[in-house]
């Protein structure tokens, strides 16, 4: 006789992480993000942290659990930069909670799906980053380049594709 | 209870927003301190972040410089005499501009000296490599393998041969941040080298260093070297910072003008640099004692110039030394070559030949000298060698 238990789409399909994961791959995103730019400036044109966290953040389908994963990654970047900390912080718990609602409600698994959805948060976190800076920072001249940033989404969302197939295989299904 | 479980996602994110829209709020209103930029939570978090991230910048740059050394040293050996010969040619080019250069240090140094001004030169530096970076393009920081262990303190300026990168940020125990010149945060006082106008640089969001508080001015044109002024208190005065590169009306504080800056550092591949650890009103010892040589090198050259058929440049150059070196002994008074040179004769004389001119006590104000009035020339050394019939050529001017 089969067992029968009451869940929700998104309880079924929620899927976790062992600690290492969760806890390495955040880490080695921001550690090559600080250090392929040294070997070849273009690279930092990738946003690895934001492919981690769009990744933990749809594969979760929790909005808490992206929400906090986005802050967590997002304030270790700005630690290391020159800007205020807070300003990816802030971009990022925003990202990680539109994707996580977002992973409960359409199938994220399809490369099409990811796709439109990398590109996407891609950028909206430069319009949330040119937000923050003109109007939370007070910067009036902030200018954002916005040519490069489009140019920006497309690079990270083909970057994104493969990095989504290779993070999969770290899933821990319920 | 339950409107808060049923919104609880929702609840969470404005939280972790608002937590965030304050810690920002402190970071902007706190005024920001030369010495300590961050607020001590701030500083905290970044010194915490930095202590994770280090380590393993230390050991993929490590790796890096093991397998660029491999490839550099025992591989890629291609066209290396090559380039050995050319680094010497360039090494001799600069000894003799060097020399120039010193004269005209020399001259300013006395100057200063009467104008009372007080110059600081660099006394002390730390050498450093380059491990990491802030992995954002809209942030223009390095991180450095030197910390306040090794006497680095904030703001204190980072430089290479070519010019200066920036000035240090944030410095924990054996790492510190850089602040490069072209970060949007970054600022320092120039001049710009051919039109002595001054002005201060800063870095944009696209990552350029910029001058924007330039009125537009017709003598300002692209590829006139900026130098520092030394007038922030962070860079010392004279170093190089770039070239213009363009010129533009700046659309947003109209009427002045955005002059791009050239760096002249390649921010972008930044392996070793300096940090100036302390400057003194004085010229360190052995740049003194560098500057008396290229002086006396300089003289040794001028003098050889000048004064072809007298070759003696070392003995020039030991006299120069003396007071440096006592065991130097003084030229013999015998030495010929030594005694005022004398001209060589002409080969046709005329009233403007060495010795033609009667003396003064000989000649009468208001009388013209005739042509009689005109003495041979002295007879020299060189006599022996001139043609018998030398005398006043017929079409000699009168």
């Amino acid at each position: 006789m089969v067992t029968r238990s009451y869940m929700s789409r998104r309880e079924v399909e929620q899927q976790s992480f062992s600690l290492p994961v969760a806890i390495i791959v955040p880490l080695a995103a921001l550690l090559l993000q600080v250090v392929l730019p040294r070997l070849m400036p273009r690279l930092a044109i990738l946003e690895l942290p934001l492919i981690v966290t769009l990744f933990f953040a749809i594969s979760r389908r929790s909005p808490i659990a992206g929400t906090l994963t986005g802050a967590s990654i997002g304030l270790l970047q700005d630690a290391l930069t020159s800007q205020p900390i807070g300003l990816n912080g802030m971009a990022k718990s925003l990202i990680g909670y539109i994707a996580a609602s977002l992973g409960s409600r359409i199938d994220v698994d399809s490369p099409a799906t990811r796709t439109l959805l990398t590109l996407a948060f891609s950028l909206l976190q430069s319009v949330l980053i040119y937000l923050i800076e003109r109007k939370l920072l007070g910067v009036a001249d902030f200018r954002m380049p916005w040519l490069h940033e489009v140019v920006r989404a497309v690079v990270n969302t083909l970057v994104a594709l493969p990095a989504f197939l290779l993070l999969d295989r770290t899933r821990r299904q319920l | 209870m339950d409107l808060l479980l049923r919104f609880r996602n929702a609840l969470v994110l404005i939280a972790v927003l608002l937590a965030q829209a304050l810690a920002l709020a402190v970071q902007v209103r706190t005024p920001s301190n030369a010495a300590d930029p961050d607020t001590g939570s701030v500083r905290l978090i970044r010194r915490w972040t930095s202590a994770v991230i280090t380590p393993f910048e230390r050991v993929t740059h490590s790796m890096g410089l093991g397998v660029r050394g491999i490839w550099n040293g025992y591989i890629d050996l291609r066209h290396i005499r090559r380039q050995n010969q050319e680094l010497r040619d360039q090494l001799t080019q600069m000894r003799i501009q060097e020399a120039a250069i010193a004269e005209d240090a020399a001259e300013g140094r006395r100057l200063q000296a009467l104008l009372a001004f007080k110059q600081k030169y660099v006394a002390s530096t730390v050498a450093a490599q380059v491990i990491g970076s802030s992995g954002s393009d809209l942030s223009h920081v390095v991180t450095i393998d030197k910390g306040a262990r090794d006497g680095l303190k904030p703001d204190m300026a980072v430089i290479t041969s070519d010019g200066i990168v920036g000035k240090v940020r944030d410095v924990f125990p054996t790492s510190a941040q850089v602040l490069e010149i072209n970060d949007q945060n970054s600022g320092a006082g120039v001049i710009l080298a051919t039109t002595r106008i001054r002005a201060i640089l800063h870095g944009t969001a696209a990552g350029q260093a910029e001058i924007g508080n330039l009125m537009p001015d017709s003598r300002i044109k692209p590829g006139e070297q900026v130098i520092t002024s030394g007038g922030d208190q962070v860079y010392p005065r004279g170093l190089p910072v770039g070239t213009i590169q363009s010129i533009r009306p700046d659309s947003d504080h109209p009427p002045y003008t955005a002059i791009v800056v050239h760096p002249a550092v390649d921010l972008n591949r930044l392996e070793e640099v300096l940090v100036i650890t302390g400057t003194q009103p004085d010229l360190p010892a052995s740049a003194e004692q560098d500057l008396i040589d290229a002086e006396a090198r300089h003289a040794a050259d001028v003098r050889a110039e000048r004064l072809p058929s007298i070759d003696d440049s070392d003995d020039l150059l030991h006299t120069a030394n003396g007071a440096a070196s006592p065991a130097a002994t003084p030229p013999p008074a015998a030495d010929q070559r030594l005694v005022i040179p004398k001209p060589l004769p002409a080969l046709h004389t005329d009233r403007y030949s060495s010795g033609a001119t009667p003396p003064a006590a000989d000649l009468t104000p208001g009388s013209t000298i005739t042509p009689q009035a005109v003495q041979p020339a002295p007879s020299t050394q060189h006599s022996a060698s001139q043609p018998a019939s030398s005398g006043s050529r017929p079409d000699a001017p009168q």
